[in-house]
Formats: structure tokens, sequence, C-alpha cells
């Protein structure tokens, strides 16, 4: 789960991480008035959505406008804002409809020495979390990693003890921090580390992490994201969710228990289990034709969830096809054909419907399939099901 | 002969008064797993499907002399039910149970590597020697006795290739899944290294998917130390960036993960690549064909 920076930064604030004075607003009225409140004379105005490369993102209604501005009057804030409310944000992150901007977070400036990156994640490979450090701050840390990965120092940390006193002293060396500075990472890193498993995070980054005049760590921007496995044991984090950010669709298919994801393809996809939904979006691709989603119905899928799937598939107008593939293990393939015909029956088809039907119960689930009224195109294997569903398409559009 | 489990196995379920670990343990019986208790905790005492229930692993391994465990515990107590298995020495453990946080993983990582036990998962089918042992989730009746070895990160995926392979008059070894989840007990060297020391094993089936580095890590073992020929599947080549694809660990990120970058490293290590689902099993047997 995603959450803005604002909330981030507060969570930070909370736990005694150094971050800028701020505030949240939703008008440009407000923003004007939290710029008063702020009492400086220079302020940071930024969109606050759930995706990164703000700073060099623009407004769709608004091309000059970028995600993130220097401000110096109330005045100007009310004009900026204005801009961006309401309007829809377009970085390399937001794909090409861009986000809606719903608030804007008013901060203090500062007066930056030197900007860093830091960030936190599971490394996969020794099953610990890490804490990566560059000298390279403000930049994407992707191209670092591509093209200069010598200046990336990492430092594992065990969730339980914690980053240890010395692995911030060769952090500070490897990065070249003054004595002064390495007082300040003394308590920011160690408690950023904690931050994260206090949290159950799957990633934390701030970029860039800078360094003021007076040698002190802060935040300049946050980003955390949170293990959803782990959100039954934080319903204070679970309070941050933003779910006008989230897909109306995959909003609705976790809803009923369905994991899915919109693509930009036509031919709908319901399958059983995650590796072989993916497989399944390969194999039609192979044969030419394009995906229009990723859709596990889990193991033991019932005729409520199918038919919940069945609308969401067809709700996408881009869908021209839909192909359903099912290995039944625990799932007998006579229940998932009592779910189809039932949804059917429900949800009304008026597009081609390929069926592949594979495992236990598979005789009674084809011979049910095939004795009800749902119309549809049998197949006798997986090639043979991304074969037929192509060619549905393919027949719908040439006719 | 096989690895990690056979007709000898001893085997419990955590979780046995649920639902789904009722079930199962049913459907492992059926199929002829030496099925000899369950634990939870609270209901000890009590039998269900003739097995008798304890409190604890340490006494259930006491009682029947267990050495496999299959976990079916909720989630949230996940971790303490590995934990309590390694306690007990079980040697076999495999957890099926989906949605463990991952950092309640880290830990648990580390002390089964530091013991020796073999943990399979979690948010993984299980494991099956076929005709002899059933740990798991799986249909059994798919599979044949045979020679593929076959390692998963997914469920149904390998069900399919399973299928294939008894189709075309191959069978199975062992059957291993995985896990779907970033952090899980048993990597595919583990099992390169056991499939090549078992002689019923004549050629491995790999089933990888988007996401982390494990496939190209199993690449790497098998350029330097592999001898018997190994077949391949990568699911996922469509998925797109900074999505993730049903399993906590299929994710695409940072521009790494991705099925072309897995594809690559195996095809460099002389790995015989499915292109589609649909020909896994055709693959295994070009793989043979090639030794």
């Amino acid at each position: 789960m995603k959450i803005h920076e604002f909330q981030a930064k507060g969570l930070l604030r909370d736990a005694g991480i150094a971050v800028l004075d701020g505030y949240v607003a939703r008008t440009p009225d407000e923003a004007a008035e939290r710029f008063r409140q702020l009492g400086g004379e220079l302020a940071v105005i930024k969109a606050q959505i759930h995706a990164g490369g703000r700073g060099k993102g623009t407004f769709k209604e608004h091309p000059g406008q970028h995600g993130v501005q220097l401000v110096r009057s109330a005045e100007e804030v009310r004009e900026v804002a204005t801009r961006m409310l309401g309007n829809h944000l377009v970085t390399i992150q937001s794909g090409a409809e861009g986000k809606t901007v719903q608030q804007v977070l008013i901060e203090q400036g500062c007066r930056i020495a030197r900007e860093l990156y830091l960030g936190i994640v599971l490394d996969r490979a020794t099953a610990q979390p890490v804490l990566m450090m560059s000298t390279e701050g403000g930049v994407e840390i992707e191209k670092v990693a591509a093209e200069t990965p010598e200046l990336i120092f990492k430092e594992h940390f065990c969730p339980a003890r914690g980053l240890q006193p010395f692995q911030v002293r060769k952090l500070a060396a490897k990065l070249g921090l003054s004595r002064q500075t390495l007082k300040s990472a003394s308590k920011f890193l160690p408690a950023l580390c904690r931050f994260f498993a206090r949290y159950d995070c799957s990633l934390v980054e701030i970029n860039p992490l800078v360094i003021t005049e007076h040698d002190e760590l802060i935040a300049l921007d946050a980003k955390v994201s949170f293990d959803d496995n782990a959100l039954f044991r934080h319903p204070d984090v679970e309070t941050l969710r933003d779910e006008s950010e989230e897909d109306p669709a995959e909003l609705r298919a976790a809803g009923a228990g369905l994991s899915y994801v919109k693509l930009d393809g036509n031919i709908g996809c319901l399958v059983n289990g995650a590796g072989l939904a993916m497989a399944t979006m390969d194999i039609i691709k192979y044969y030419g034709g394009e995906p229009a989603n990723f859709l596990d119905v889990g193991g033991g899928a019932n005729t409520e969830q199918v038919t919940e799937a069945f609308r969401i598939l067809l709700d996408d107008a881009n869908v021209q096809a839909v192909l359903v593939n099912i290995f039944g293990g625990i799932a007998r393939c006579t229940t998932i054909a009592q779910a189809l015909i039932e949804a059917s029956r429900v949800v009304g088809f008026n597009v081609p419907l390929v069926v592949r039907l594979e495992g236990t119960e598979v005789e009674e689930g084809r011979r049910m399939l095939a004795e009800s009224d749902v119309d549809l195109i049998s197949a006798d294997s997986l090639a043979d099901a991304a074969q037929k569903v192509v060619a549905a398409v393919q027949a719908r559009s040439t006719s | 002969m096989s690895i990690l489990v056979n007709s000898e196995t001893r085997v419990i379920c955590q979780g046995i008064t649920g639902s789904a670990g009722r079930f199962h343990t049913e459907k492992c019986l059926e199929y002829g797993t030496k099925m000899v208790g369950g634990v939870t905790p609270g209901k000890g005492g009590q039998t269900v499907l003739d097995l008798p229930v304890f409190d604890t692993v340490e006494q259930a391994v006491q009682e029947t002399g267990a050495n496999a465990t299959m976990i079916f515990v909720p989630a949230p107590f996940t971790a303490d039910a590995i934990l309590e298995a390694v306690d007990a020495g079980i040697e076999v453990i495999a957890a099926i149970t989906e949605g463990v946080p991952t950092l309640d993983m880290v830990p648990v990582y580390h002390t089964v590597r530091r013991k020796g036990v073999t943990l399979i998962g979690p948010n993984c089918p299980g494991i099956i020697t076929p005709g002899a042992c059933k740990i798991g989730i799986m249909p059994g009746y798919i599979h044949r006795e045979g020679k593929v070895g076959v390692m998963s990160r997914s469920g149904t995926l390998t069900y399919e290739a399973v299928w294939q392979t008894s189709n075309l008059g191959l069978g199975q070894s062992t059957c291993i899944g995985l896990g779907g989840d970033p952090i899980v007990g048993t990597s595919y060297i583990d099992l390169l290294e056991r499939f090549h020391d078992d002689d019923q094993t004549e050629v491995i089936l790999m089933i990888g998917e988007i996401g982390g580095t494990a496939e190209e890590e199993a690449a790497a073992w098998v350029k330097q130390h592999g001898s018997k020929p190994v077949a391949a599947f990568i699911a996922g080549q469509t998925a797109p960036p900074g999505k993730r694809m049903g399993h906590a660990g299929a994710i695409i990120s940072g521009g790494k993960g991705t099925a072309t970058e897995k594809i690559a490293a195996l095809e460099d290590a002389g790995i015989e690549i499915a292109a589609t689902p649909a020909e896994m099993g055709a693959a295994v047997q070009r793989a043979l064909e090639k030794a």
C-alpha cells in the first residue's frame, strides 16, 4: 500500500526523524493561508499524487506547470495551487492520463549544502532489509545503479537489532560526511531503519536526503509503502489509504478476493493461480493477441467470485473476447463450470467466450458446460485456447 | 529414489482442526501419505480423521515420530508455527499459508538455514514424490512416477507442467513449489543440488516468474556445476513493470526482474527454454534429447 508524501512525513515526524515544517491544503485559499502560517519568505508547493517524478512532470491542463515549485508569496501560492488542484499531473510513473491532484503540500524552504540518496528495501537475495545510500542525490537511483553502481553504498540490517553504530560510521566515511553531519546521521539513520521495521514497510525512499548548511540531515522528500500482508497489525496505517489513487476495477476486485491488474489489450482473461494467469497472458501475446488484464480468481473460487470477475472483465470497454483458463486442483472443474453457467446467466455475454478446463472432475465439468445454454467455444489445451480466442477477436474486427 | 520426501516420511499437519488443514490432510491420506497426527494449540487430545491432535509440535514428534509437517495456520501465526516445527526437530516443513508478513520471514529464514532444516514456502502448493508422499494441496492424480524433477515458484502453472510431462510419459521424481513470496525457505539452487544427487531425476524443469533474481542465480549455478539437462519457463513476459502480479514476489521493480533478463541468463547457461507455457513438456523432451 502506498501513501502520500505528506502522510509519510507525518509518520516520520512522529518517529523523531527530521523533516521540514509543512501543511497540506485542498483549496488555493487554504494553500495561501498555509504559506502565511509557515511565516517564511520562501516555501515549496508540491502536488500530492502516488507517483514519482513530480518535479519534472507537467500538468495536462497547464503544460508549463511542474508538480513541484518554489514560491515566494501567498499570492503566488494561490496561483500555483489553482493550476495544480483538480488537474492532471503526468509524470514518468503516472501513465499518460496522469493523476488528479487533490491536495498540495506547502513546505518550508531550506538551505541545502548537499543532496544524498537514501532507500531502504528488502534484499531478497540475502533475506534482509538493506539501507542504500548514494552521493548522487536527487537523481533517479535506477540510473545511478546502471551507470555508476560504485556510488551506491549498502548496509544490511536485522529488523530486530536495527542498524549498528559502526554501520553508520562506515556509510559516513564512504559518503564523505563531516564529523558534525555524522552526529546527525547517528540519530537519523538508525531511526529510519527502526521505522522501516516498526511499520512493516516494503519501501522507504528519501530522495533527496539533504545536508543543511548547519550539517543536519533532513528528509526533503519521502516515499513510503507498506507490506499489504502486514496491514492487519497496523490499523493506523490502513486509515491513510487513499482509494482515489487506486484503480477502481482493481479495488473492486480486491474487495471480492480477486487479484486483478488492468492492461491495454482486448482479450479478457480469467485464470486460477498467479503463475498460470501470467502464463496465459504470455501465450495470448505469443499467438498475436493482446491481453486486457491479469486476473487470478485464486484456488477456491466460488460462484460469487467468478460472477464478479466476469462483471469486472466485461466492464472494460476494450474487451472483445474472454478466455477462461482453469486448471482445477483444489478448485474442482464442476464448481467452475457451475459458476460459469450461473455467471453467464446473471452477467450476460456479448463477446465470444473461450473456455479451457483441465484437472479435477474435468469430464463432468465439460459435460455440464456442453449441456448448458451458455454460448461458448471450448478448447482442449492451453495453446488451443489461446489460438481460438485470438482468432475470435480477429474475426470480430474484420466482420 | 526421490528428494526430501518418500514413502517412509511421517507427516503431521499444523492447523489440522481448521477447514483447509482437515480437507488437505484427508486428501494426503487418500493419496497414501503417511499422515501421523496434527497440532492445534488448545485442542490436544481430540482426533481428526482418526489422527491424534496435539497441543505442541514437540508432543506430536515424541508421540508419533513425525519428521515432516505441512502448515495451514493463519498468516499472522505462520512464522511462529515454522519456528516451533524447527525447534521440535522436524526436517521438512511445507508452509502452505498465503499472506505471511514479509518481515516475519526474515528471522525464520535465517533460523532454518542455520539449522539445516528444509522449509518449503510459504505461499506454496507443497511437495510431492509421486506414488509415495504428497505434502500439500496439489491434485495428486495428475502426477506419474518418473524422471523429471520439477521446481516452481507457482502453483497451478506447476500442475500444467506436471500434466504435460505425465501425458508425455516422462513422469516426475519429485515436484516442489517454492512459493510466490519475496522470502521463501528453499531456493532453486538448493533443489538443483539435490536433484543432481538423485539417481531417479534425469532432467530438471524449472518454472520461474518475474521479480527477484532467483532464476539468474540458478542459471549461474547450472552454468558452473550442472551436469543434468535443464528446461525452463518464465511466466510474466507480458507483465507491466511496477505492478504486483498476484504473488507478493512477482513484481518488476527498478527495471529489475524482467522475464527477458531471466531468459537471457538461462539460455546463456545452456538451459532449454519453453517459449510458451503450452510447451513446457516439449522443452523437457528437447533437453533430454540434447543431453
